[in-house]
């Protein structure tokens, strides 16, 4: 995957640059609006990573103008202004996700990855595999070895996501904003409880597991038999 | 003196006072077009009135000569002559010598040209001195009779003069007294507002000296400087606010945010001095832990004060607050039975209000945290009760847990920012969750009530907050 970083901070920009190399994602990086604008047009990339207020032009008018461009690259947003408002103006001007600042790098990564991976992700897909586990999303039945599993209609989206990112790390926001379409910070570990609940459904009775939780950073949907 | 007159610059620069300078002028060129036009119109009617008396003399006196012949003529002049304020009477030959009349002199060539004079002309009677310059004037109509005698008939022009003169004053007085009384309503009306605006003004200086308590005077007659006032203390009241708020999370910031990143210092540095043999990867995970920690705090601090500043979200918009407490109540239900509590719900659906869904998500899951958190293992009723309802017009979205609850006398500290019941911080969390839940509240126009549960109770009264959002009809 290669991504393209553009953040004024250059020190955060050279930490971004090491950790995104360690975590296999080749990576650009661009300074400001207009550097920004200009490799976004004129290379390739899966994901652009994009700060809000950058110098010579703001994050947001980068956005809209690659998507008035036909450039239809998903776009992270990175912001310090990190508030429900922002948000929403951010998501309205082309992008496809938010992620405040201060944030840990382990979000930064997970969302990334999703983003990078969307195009290659079979949305039409009527029916998720990992492993032995099938949810059908039409007739919005989950059967694990041919046996049916009775899950809450939250917790098959629950798992529904889950699945659908399989192999990649989901983070708890990221549960919290596309399961529960809320973005605000839940104090406890309310998303925790859940999936350990979905985990108990869907493991209980067998010796693999499927659901893997990702120490400091999340979940993973992960078929441990393939590797 | 030097006073006076300064109140009186002052006074002159109200709004009030160079209106009215305004309008008085307006009102005195109309006055005064309109005086003009009477008087004038007038005139011109004593003049016309004039000339017809003096062509009727004429003609009467061209019928005495032809009737009565010259004695005739001159018997009926003298009589005339001597009625008081006769009109002007000369009979002079055909080369302009004055052979009867009652004037004893005429301005020269008056006589030569039959009709009316063009001119006033000046003219004086006989036992009149002369005043100078200053002799009557008079219009007359000079007629040539059969025998080619010319007769002179005037009038004099003092009628019309002094009806000019009247209306002159009439209009001078009247002026001067518009004036006279546009002075001294300015003086009662300014100097009244210049009153209200200097203890007006007194305050807001006391007010940027920094006495943020200070309020603006009112009458309480309601009118314009009335509700200048009360909008203006509403907004010191909130500046106030905002002020105090800043204070107290400053105060706090100190306090409480020193010491989780006292904390963090010393994990690192145990973690340093220990050498080899600790575990890196533990401290740091643990620093991790405390920096997220300390991250969520300040979110929630920034969350707050934005709410607050009212510039967060303007993203206000018809929300589904049933399906919001539905969510929330769904979301935290398996971490309340993990805990060991019921989480019942009374909601009644299909209910809107104009809000930020993000926001009062965020509140309500605060409530319902700390509801949590407080009544686990509290020993008394182990069940949190969410409901949502309609109370004489409010919107009520309720959280009512069984736990320890909280003192009536403690209820206005606890929404404070980082003020927690429990001095020994045990429980997880950053004291801010009921803080946002007011400044939510605010934003939303509503309020956050707390109350007891079953208030009847010893021990265990357990809390009931309740958001109330007004239902603003649109």
């Amino acid at each position: 995957m290669k991504i393209l970083i553009v953040e004024d901070d250059l020190e955060a920009a050279a930490y971004l640059s090491k950790a995104f190399r360690e975590a296999g994602i080749v990576l650009d990086h661009a300074s400001d609006g207009e550097s920004g604008l200009f490799l976004a047009t004129e290379n390739s990339y899966d994901v652009l990573v994009i700060d809000r207020m950058l110098p010579r032009r703001d994050g947001l008018s980068v956005i809209s103008e690659l998507r008035r461009r036909n450039i239809h690259t998903p776009v992270l947003i990175l912001s310090a202004l990190g508030q429900v408002d922002d948000r929403v103006t951010g998501l309205r001007a082309g992008g496809d996700d938010y992620l405040p600042k201060p944030y840990a790098f382990s979000e930064l990564l997970a969302r990334v990855e999703v983003l990078g991976r969307r195009k290659g992700t079979p949305e039409q897909d009527m029916v998720y595999r990992v492993g032995d586990l099938e949810l059908d999303r039409l007739s919005h039945t989950v059967k694990r070895a041919g046996k049916e599993i009775l899950l809450q209609p939250r917790e098959f989206r629950l798992l529904e996501y889950l699945m659908k990112n399989a192999g990649q790390v989901v983070t708890r926001t990221m549960l919290l904003e596309n399961v529960w379409d809320y973005h605000f910070d839940p104090q406890t570990n309310v998303i925790d409880v859940h999936v350990s609940r979905l985990r108990s459904k869907i493991e209980k009775d067998f010796d693999q597991p499927l659901l893997r939780t990702v120490r400091g950073a999340g979940y993973m949907m992960k078929d441990e038999a393939v590797g | 003196m030097h006073r006076m007159l300064g109140r009186l610059t002052a006074l002159y620069r109200t709004t009030a006072v160079r209106l009215s300078a305004v309008y008085l002028l307006l009102f005195a060129t109309c006055a005064a077009f309109l005086v003009f036009y009477v008087s004038s119109m007038s005139e011109n009617l004593l003049q016309q009135q004039m000339r017809e008396a003096v062509a009727q003399e004429t003609e009467q006196i061209e019928r005495v000569f032809d009737n009565n012949g010259m004695n005739g003529l001159l018997r009926t002049l003298e009589r005339r002559s001597r009625q008081p304020g006769a009109n002007l009477y000369v009979i002079a030959s055909p080369t302009g010598e004055v052979l009867a009349g009652n004037v004893a002199s005429l301005q020269p060539g008056v006589l030569d040209t039959e009709g009316w004079t063009e001119t006033p002309f000046r003219y004086q009677r006989y036992q009149e001195e002369a005043r100078g310059n200053n002799r009557p004037m008079a219009y007359a109509q000079v007629s040539v009779l059969s025998n080619g005698l010319r007769v002179l008939v005037g009038r004099d022009l003092g009628e019309p003069e002094n009806f000019r003169n009247l209306v002159r004053q009439a209009l001078m007085v009247a002026l001067g007294v518009m004036g006279v009384g546009a002075l001294a309503i300015w003086y009662l009306i300014g100097r009244n507002a210049l009153k209200r605006m200097d203890r007006m003004s007194g305050a807001s200086q006391r007010i940027m000296a920094g006495d943020l308590s200070q309020r603006l005077p009112t009458s309480g007659s309601g009118d314009e400087f009335d509700r200048l006032s009360e909008s203006l203390n509403t907004m010191l009241g909130r500046i106030e606010k905002l002020n105090e708020g800043l204070k107290q999370v400053s105060d706090n910031i100190a306090h409480d945010l020193k010491t989780p990143l006292t904390r963090l210092r010393n994990k690192a540095e145990a973690a340093l001095a220990g050498g080899e043999k600790t575990d890196h990867r533990t401290a740091l995970e643990e620093m991790i832990t405390e920096s997220d920690q300390l991250i969520r705090t300040f979110n929630a601090l920034l969350m707050i004060s934005r709410v607050e500043a009212g510039q967060a979200p303007a993203e206000m918009s018809a929300i589904d607050i049933s399906g919001i407490a539905h969510d929330s109540a769904e979301l935290y239900e398996p971490v309340a039975e993990d805990c060991g509590l019921k989480l019942v719900t009374e909601i009644a659906d299909g209910i809107e209000i104009k809000g930020n869904r993000e926001l009062v998500g965020q509140a309500l899951g605060n409530l319902i945290d700390n509801a949590v958190k407080y009544a686990e293992g509290s020993g008394g009723e182990p069940e949190i009760r969410i409901s949502l309802a309609l109370r004489e017009g409010d919107v009520v979205l309720s959280v009512a847990d069984g736990g320890p609850g909280v003192p009536e006398d403690k209820r206005d500290d606890v929404v404070k920012r980082f003020v927690r019941l429990d001095a020994s911080r045990s429980k997880p969390g950053t004291g801010l969750g009921l803080s946002l839940a007011v400044a939510v509240m605010e934003m939303h126009h509503g309020r956050l009530e707390l109350d007891s549960t079953h208030p009847e109770r010893e021990n265990n009264r357990g809390l009931t907050v309740r958001m109330v959002f007004p239902v603003v009809a649109d």
